[in-house]
């Protein structure tokens, strides 16, 4: 079973450190200070948005069922053997048609005008321990990357607790 | 909705029609703002950080030096205090270089405007008023320029402020200050690494650097009053609508009355030049507190405030935006790119990429002030035959309200014990108490959304109102600075007692609803009232029925602000949270623990109507503490 990135979103405080963080890992630099100095324009893949008082992070869920990969007309998103959902190295090269941003139920895919392609979360990120940027980089652990079964074991027992209090 | 100005509203539309971004737009493009700032525990005093600390059990309690949360929030605090300090005293020893340059014969567009107040000030600092007006100055900005550095014992400009009681305690706790760079300089000392890491000593710290704020404030007030005149009673009219189109329209914005002073002077020469460009003639317009400055002296319209700074550009009939410093966003450059409005900034400190730089100095200000009304008068001409939109909204404001001028209306209802009229009218309840509203718009508000509910609900409740600054200038286009809002809005008791006072100083109806007492630095004036009415009933401040709001706050200097006012004694209520609840704490301690040290401590509640109530409350435990009848909300 994979790891999925899980949003614990009571504990975001909207400090955008993984978007940056994503930005950076996926820079031709590497890093964020390299990349502003070597004046690299920097994308996240990742977004923190606020909705009255809720700040929460989102990024691509890589669905099952995803379907940004049925609406992508030449084949450029697909699913790879990880289980990652990504438009980069597929049976077509990505046009930016934009279908698959209009078909993404979370409005996670980002439209790159400039380079005319779909940018999204392609989990090309991860560190040595096998980490994404995003979930490094949050100092709330307000991103987990875990099966999704530890959050929900992790839920129960806050749950208990709070009934044995 | 962002404003409840429909003026602002209209131009907003504009903005939107146009594409032209507003601090409304750019609010949304920063959300979300970080929690960890908003918390306080952010700390980038060194470059082993930024440190964080997190709100959460699980994540790090103490930044790299070992700062813990408490730490981190107080130094924050006491740097922003130290800030707004620095804002406040920097504009005062401007007005003093001002007046020091005029003495010497280099500064010929200024001089002693009001020698009554000079005798007056001289007196209360102990200088020998028998000195001809020239020396006596000379004297007494020579005791202002002191009052910067570093002195042997406290400033008497903030001793002489406050009540003898009040000296004695902070003395007592050892905040007195011994000069306002002085201080500034030891509060930027002790926040840097390795420094003041108790954050109860680094809040007392910030206290004692608030009174120098306090007493910065006050030079700034007083030197201005010498030099351009003690405001007395004005009327004239708010809002977009005050805009002529067929006129050449300068709106001066800012701080800083040296500037718009003479620009003042200048424009009244060049009406004749302003006709030879096809104008109707020079409608000089105030935008935040320079606005407040020149509306309290000259009846110049104030136009608009804070957060719709960039709107008046909007209406196509602008032409020229005068800056000094202070508030000014640095935004206006693009609208003004935009728009072809002249934006000139008129000091070397304070200078904005884009804008036309005109460096209004002390020896050659008229000059300096022609040059940019002409570009002005250019400006009007190259703006013919395109479209304008001024909305027509506009309210009558009564505003100039000096304490000598608040003392000159009681005098009229008893001439021999002028406080006496105010002290009876508390005492029986007619009046529940006074506050002070005051501070800044913030986009986070619906622009004048707080202000206009605190003054209704509290005026409702018989609660005389004073106001100051962004507040006031809320209540000017809101049409709340006039006596018919008296009828509208006050209850029974004050109504009664604003239509007596304003009928015996011969206005034939009542004083206006609020009582307009100036710019930021003005809240001096407020100071001065508070204090001579607590003399008056040989008590301190923090026994009065008295209190103060700032329910729109944004800058280091409110925040300067409202640390003075805790420190005299008063209740202070904030409409926005402060950066600090990263800090149970140091949160505690400024709400709570302070209340027994000084009397006067922060209530924080941004719902207005709720905010309202507890200052009312403040206002009434007072009341019972003074053995007077009181009243539930």
């Amino acid at each position: 079973m994979h790891k999925e990135l899980l949003i614990r979103h009571d504990r975001c405080l909207g400090c955008r450190s993984c978007e940056l963080a994503c930005a950076a890992a996926h820079s031709k630099a590497g890093n964020l200070i390299k990349a502003m100095l070597a004046g690299e324009r920097l994308l996240g893949r990742i977004f923190v948005s606020q909705v009255r008082d809720k700040k929460v992070p989102l990024n691509c869920r890589h669905c099952e069922d995803a379907p940004c990969i049925d609406a992508c007309i030449t084949g450029a998103m697909h699913r790879d053997s990880s289980g990652v959902v990504t438009n980069d190295g597929g049976s077509g090269k990505c046009t930016g048609c934009w279908m698959c941003v209009m078909v993404c139920p979370y409005g996670v895919i980002h439209s790159d005008l400039m380079e005319r392609k779909a940018v999204k979360c392609d989990r090309a990120c991860l560190n040595d321990g096998g980490v994404p940027a995003c979930v490094s980089a949050c100092p709330t652990g307000a991103l987990l990357f875990a099966h999704p079964g530890e959050l929900s074991d992790e839920k129960r027992k806050e749950f208990i607790s709070q009934l044995t209090d | 909705m962002k404003s409840k100005d429909p003026a602002v509203n209209r131009l907003i539309k504009v903005a939107a029609d146009q594409g032209i971004e507003t601090v409304w737009d750019r609010y949304e493009q920063q959300k979300p703002q970080c929690g960890f700032g908003e918390l306080g525990v952010c700390c980038r005093n060194c470059v082993q950080g930024p440190c964080r600390v997190s709100p959460f059990a699980d994540g790090p309690r103490r930044g790299i030096c070992g700062a813990d949360a408490h730490t981190i929030v107080a130094r924050n605090l006491v740097r922003a205090i130290a800030a707004g300090t620095a804002a406040h005293s920097g504009h005062a020893k401007h007005l003093a270089h001002a007046l020091h340059a005029a003495l010497h014969g280099k500064a010929p567009a200024y001089g002693v405007r009001d020698e009554e107040k000079l005798k007056a000030l001289a007196a209360k600092m102990g200088i020998n008023t028998d000195l001809p007006v020239s020396e006596l100055a000379e004297e007494l900005v020579r005791l202002a320029l002191g009052q910067f550095g570093e002195r042997e014992g406290p400033m008497p400009w903030a001793t002489a402020v406050m009540t003898e009681s009040r000296v004695e305690k902070l003395a007592g706790l050892g905040v007195l200050p011994s000069g306002i760079e002085n201080t500034i300089s030891e509060m930027l000392h002790r926040t840097h690494l390795g420094v003041d890491a108790d954050h109860v000593n680094l809040l007392l710290g910030g206290i004692s650097c608030a009174v120098a704020d306090m007493a910065g404030s006050h030079i700034a007030t007083d030197l201005a009053d010498i030099m351009f005149g003690t405001p007395k009673p004005v009327v004239t009219e708010a809002n977009f609508g005050v805009m002529k189109e067929g006129s050449v329209n300068i709106a001066l914005h800012g701080h800083n009355p040296v500037i718009s002073e003479v620009l003042v002077q200048v424009a009244g020469e060049m009406e004749q030049d302003a006709r030879e460009v096809g104008a109707e003639g020079i409608n000089l317009v105030g935008v935040c507190c320079t606005g407040n400055e020149v509306l309290m002296r000259h009846a110049i319209p104030p136009l608009t405030h804070s957060i719709s700074q960039e709107l008046p550009m909007l209406t196509g009939a602008l032409d020229a935006m005068v800056v000094d410093y202070q508030c000014v966003y640095p935004a206006l450059a693009s609208v003004a790119e935009c728009s072809g409005t002249p934006l000139v900034t008129t000091m070397d400190m304070a200078k904005i990429s884009g804008a036309v730089h005109i460096d209004v100095d002390l020896e050659q200000a008229r000059e300096k002030a022609r040059e940019i009304i002409s570009l002005a008068l250019e400006a009007f001409k190259k703006r013919q035959g395109r479209p304008t939109t001024i909305p027509d909204i506009k309210s009558k404001v009564v505003a100039g309200f000096s304490v000598e001028a608040v003392l000159g209306a009681l005098a009229a209802v008893d001439s021999a014990d002028p406080l006496k009229p105010l002290v009876d009218n508390i005492a029986s309840g007619n009046i529940q108490g006074v506050v002070l509203v005051a501070g800044c718009n913030n986009v986070k508000v619906p622009q004048d959304e707080n202000f206009l509910t605190v003054a209704k609900e509290l005026a409702a409740r018989d609660v005389l109102l004073l106001a100051t600054g962004c507040g006031a200038g809320a209540y000017a286009r809101h049409g709340l600075l006039t006596p018919e809002a008296v009828g509208q809005y006050a209850g029974s008791g004050l109504k009664a007692v604003l239509t007596a006072i304003g009928e015996a100083a011969g206005l034939g109806g009542p004083l206006p609803l609020i009582l307009h007492l100036g710019s930021c630095v003005d809240n001096s004036r407020a100071v001065d009232l508070a204090v001579a009415v607590a003399n008056r009933l040989g008590v301190d401040v923090d026994k009065l029925p008295v209190a103060a709001t700032a329910p729109e706050f944004k800058t280091e200097k409110a925040i300067a602000i409202g640390t003075y006012a805790i420190t005299l004694g008063l209740p202070v209520h904030l409409g926005l949270v402060p950066p600090v609840l990263g800090s149970a704490e140091v949160t505690s301690l400024l709400t709570s623990g302070i209340k027994d040290i000084l009397g006067g401590y922060f209530i924080v509640e941004p719902d207005p109507h709720k905010g309202a109530r507890l200052v009312f409350e403040a206002l009434q435990e007072r009341r019972r503490g003074l053995g007077l009848p009181s009243r539930e909300w």
